[in-house]
């Protein structure tokens, strides 16, 4: 089993969180993990990423290689085009639609999320919408990562377990409601694969 | 065995806590920061109170570091590389001292220059001062290498350096950890003159630790952190430095690859090993992170010897870190059909943070520059170098840390009126205050801005040394004090400190004009650590 995920957003937008919970569940089931994390200069509103790679045997490279990534998860839409080299042939891109505008020539995305269903499965999720009707308007990112669970080659209940350690230090309603937006998420994908 | 999941630079500052330092001294640079910060927040460390208070500079920080060996104890220094350059005068001579206490300095590196205005290779200091340098390839081997090399800095008498790089500083991977170890006991040097390098004594440590070199050569032959891997096809030899073996792995999934190879983790570089690799294969290829250094030294000159490819031939890039894809088109095996870029795909470059103060001094001060004209604006490291980029285009320099009032006082010489220097609070006690002082001696025209958001903000947020005491340096260096004027930095004070600039570029003399308001990301962050205490 291996796992490689491209997990992508703009410094500030917390795709650590994701990151963290999916390394819980990895470490949770004593699988080899290894991942990569954009800090510095680039958290200041930049282009941020994190290569996170999961597998049942020892992993070399912190860096995935082109054509190797499974999924793409990108909490912004814009974000989620810049590392498409990386997905394997087959891969899946999961993002969120909500648009982080903080340049002047943001470009018009439509047309070409369009032409990139043809190629490769798109999911596009308005998160943050289905985060507020969970009661939970932080959750988005758990929601995301909801979204991309179908396919990650982690079982769901391992990846809630997860999320439950990286939240247990902030009480059972913080953990419940987190966990509810991590199966909305999942509900929303599994209805529009 | 129990793992846990952490980033290189945590398994450093874990390393360091467990091998028994006794302190550890930094100043904050990405990609070193979260050494410092893990061992400040480690149970033990708290427990046995060691020394984890951030030093005013990489300078002060190591010499600390070397009179905390002096007195018999462990220590860890860190830095990053632009760090080193200015710790490198204590750098050069503690080699020649040699240390007491086991000390390890570790730099981390910032190939491709995510947050960095070069990517100069430690690696080059190491060879410089003469002194062994780790080299790890894993989060794993961080942790080991680093718990080790304080017996091995004991063992040799000389400090070690840990270089890391920023992929492996910032990439977390499960880590088994040892035994905590004792602290060492307060013990002074056995001769007494180790560390007094007059001539007299210099010339004779000096020619100590030349005799050394062959040993050290010698102990990384034997380390089992370098290592020669057979191989069947002899038509070439590669040679890996640190995570380099990662990669070119990652070409080779089974583990299946079918040249020798050696792993250079630790050095000098181990001479045995690459001579039996340059006996045995036909060709050699070096892949190493940052500048060509063992590639350098294996190329032969006259072009008669055995052909070495790596960055300097073009067969890797010369600049910029390398990657797994770097390495399979060197060896052909290259991905092909992968998705491009849509060329609707624009930059998303850092920007200044929604509610920062340095926003609004930059706006007051282009007003200023409209008046004055463009091109006199010497700025600093921090995020304030941002007010380079759009929207503001205020600042023209950023070269070294403190270069600002430096660098706008040599252009003051040259005639150039008016002059603004613009520099951060940590930035200003790091490296600002010596060059204030020429200053003030020379009566200098100049306009040092000093944006006070009293954090050491770039890097996440630290406790800034300036804090409280910038208009004391400022008169104490001999600033007059009616010329060091203070602003709020906010959208409704505009006036007010266009005014104030104003007045200033008035006077023929040193002004220090401070905008104070502290980092928003400071105070999101202080509240998330305050609830979390609250909470526990």
């Amino acid at each position: 089993m291996k796992t490689d995920i491209i997990l992508a957003g703009v410094g500030g937008q917390g795709i650590l969180s994701i990151a963290a919970s999916l390394g819980a569940a990895a470490l949770n089931e004593n699988y080899y993990l290894k991942q990569a994390e954009t800090h510095g200069m680039s958290q200041r509103g930049g282009a941020v990423v994190s290569h996170l790679r999961i597998a049942d045997h020892p992993i070399h490279s912190d860096l995935i290689p082109l054509g190797a990534a499974d999924l793409i998860l990108s909490v912004e839409p814009m974000e989620s085009l810049r590392y498409l080299p990386h997905l394997a042939p087959g891969g899946s891109l999961v993002t969120n639609t909500i648009e982080f505008k903080n340049i002047p020539n943001y470009p018009e995305l439509e047309s070409t999320f369009e032409e990139l269903s043809q190629k490769i499965n798109i999911i596009r999720i308005d998160a943050d919408q289905i985060a507020k009707d969970t009661g939970n308007p932080k959750a988005s990112n758990m929601v995301m990562l909801g979204a991309a669970s179908p396919f990650i080659a982690i079982h769901d209940d391992i990846i809630i377990k997860g999320i439950e350690s990286i939240f247990k230090a902030k009480g059972d309603k913080i953990v419940e409601m987190n966990v509810e937006a991590f199966k909305a998420g999942r509900t929303f994908s599994t209805k529009n694969k | 065995m129990q793992r846990n999941l952490l980033l290189g630079v945590e398994a450093i500052g874990q390393a360091a806590v467990d091998a028994g330092i006794s302190g550890v001294y930094a100043y904050p640079g990405t990609p070193s920061t979260e050494i410092t910060e893990y061992i400040q927040h480690n149970q033990t460390a708290r427990e046995r109170n060691i020394h984890r208070e951030w030093s005013v500079n990489e300078k002060t920080a190591l010499e600390a570091a070397l009179g905390m060996s002096y007195a018999g104890k462990r220590t860890i220094a860190c830095m990053k590389h632009v760090g080193l350059n200015v710790a490198a005068d204590v750098l050069m001579n503690m080699a020649i001292t040699g240390i007491n206490g086991g000390l390890v300095i570790t730099v981390a590196d910032d190939p491709s220059q995510h947050s960095s205005q070069n990517e100069q290779d430690s690696r080059y200091y190491g060879k410089f001062a003469m002194i062994p340098v780790f080299e790890p390839s894993s989060q794993q081997e961080a942790y080991d290498m680093t718990y080790d090399a304080f017996e091995f800095s004991e063992k040799t008498g000389l400090p070690v350096m840990m270089r890391i790089p920023t992929r492996l500083a910032h990439s977390r991977a499960g880590v088994v950890q040892k035994t905590v170890q004792e602290e060492n006991k307060l013990k002074l040097p056995e001769n007494k003159n180790q560390f007094i390098l007059l001539p007299a004594y210099g010339r004779k440590y000096y020619q100590s630790l030349l005799d050394k070199q062959s040993w050290l050569t010698e102990l990384s032959e034997k380390s089992v952190y370098n290592e020669y891997f057979e191989g069947k096809d002899k038509s070439l030899g590669i040679i890996c430095c640190g995570i380099t073996y990662n990669y070119l792995m990652e070409n080779y999934p089974h583990n299946n690859c079918h040249y020798p190879v050696v792993k250079i983790t630790q050095y000098p570089v181990p001479k045995s090993m690459l001579t039996k690799l340059e006996k045995e294969c036909d060709e050699l290829l070096v892949v190493e992170e940052g500048y060509p250094v063992v590639e350098e030294l294996l190329t032969d000159f006259f072009g008669k010897g055995t052909k070495v490819s790596g960055r300097l031939d073009g067969t890797l890039p010369r600049r910029g870190e390398l990657n797994p894809d770097h390495l399979a088109k060197a060896l052909g095996k290259e991905q092909e059909n992968t998705i491009a870029i849509p060329d609707t795909l624009v930059g998303r470059p850092p920007s200044l943070c929604a509610g920062c103060g340095h926003q609004d001094t930059y706006i007051a001060l282009n007003e200023i520059i409209a008046e004055a004209g463009a091109g006199r604006v010497f700025a600093d490291i921090g995020c304030y170098t941002l007010g380079a980029l759009p929207p503001f285009n205020t600042v023209n320099t950023c070269v070294d840390m403190g270069a600002s009032i430096t660098m706008a006082k040599g252009a003051a010489d040259a005639g150039l009126s008016p002059v603004f220097a613009v520099i951060g609070d940590s930035t200003f006690t790091h490296s600002g205050i010596t060059g204030l002082l020429d200053c003030v001696i020379e009566k200098t025209n100049i306009n040092i801005i000093i944006v006070d958001n009293e954090t050491v903000a770039m890097t996440g947020g630290q406790d800034s040394s300036a804090k409280g005491r910038i208009e004391k340096i400022c008169e104490g260096v001999g600033v007059n004090p009616e010329h060091v004027r203070l602003f709020v930095p906010l959208k409704k004070n505009h006036e007010e400190i266009v005014n104030i600039i104003r007045e200033e570029v008035a006077f023929n003399g040193v002004s220090v004009i401070i905008g104070r308001r502290e980092c928003v990301q400071r105070i999101a962050k202080m509240k998330k650590l305050n609830k979390a205490k609250k909470q526990a």
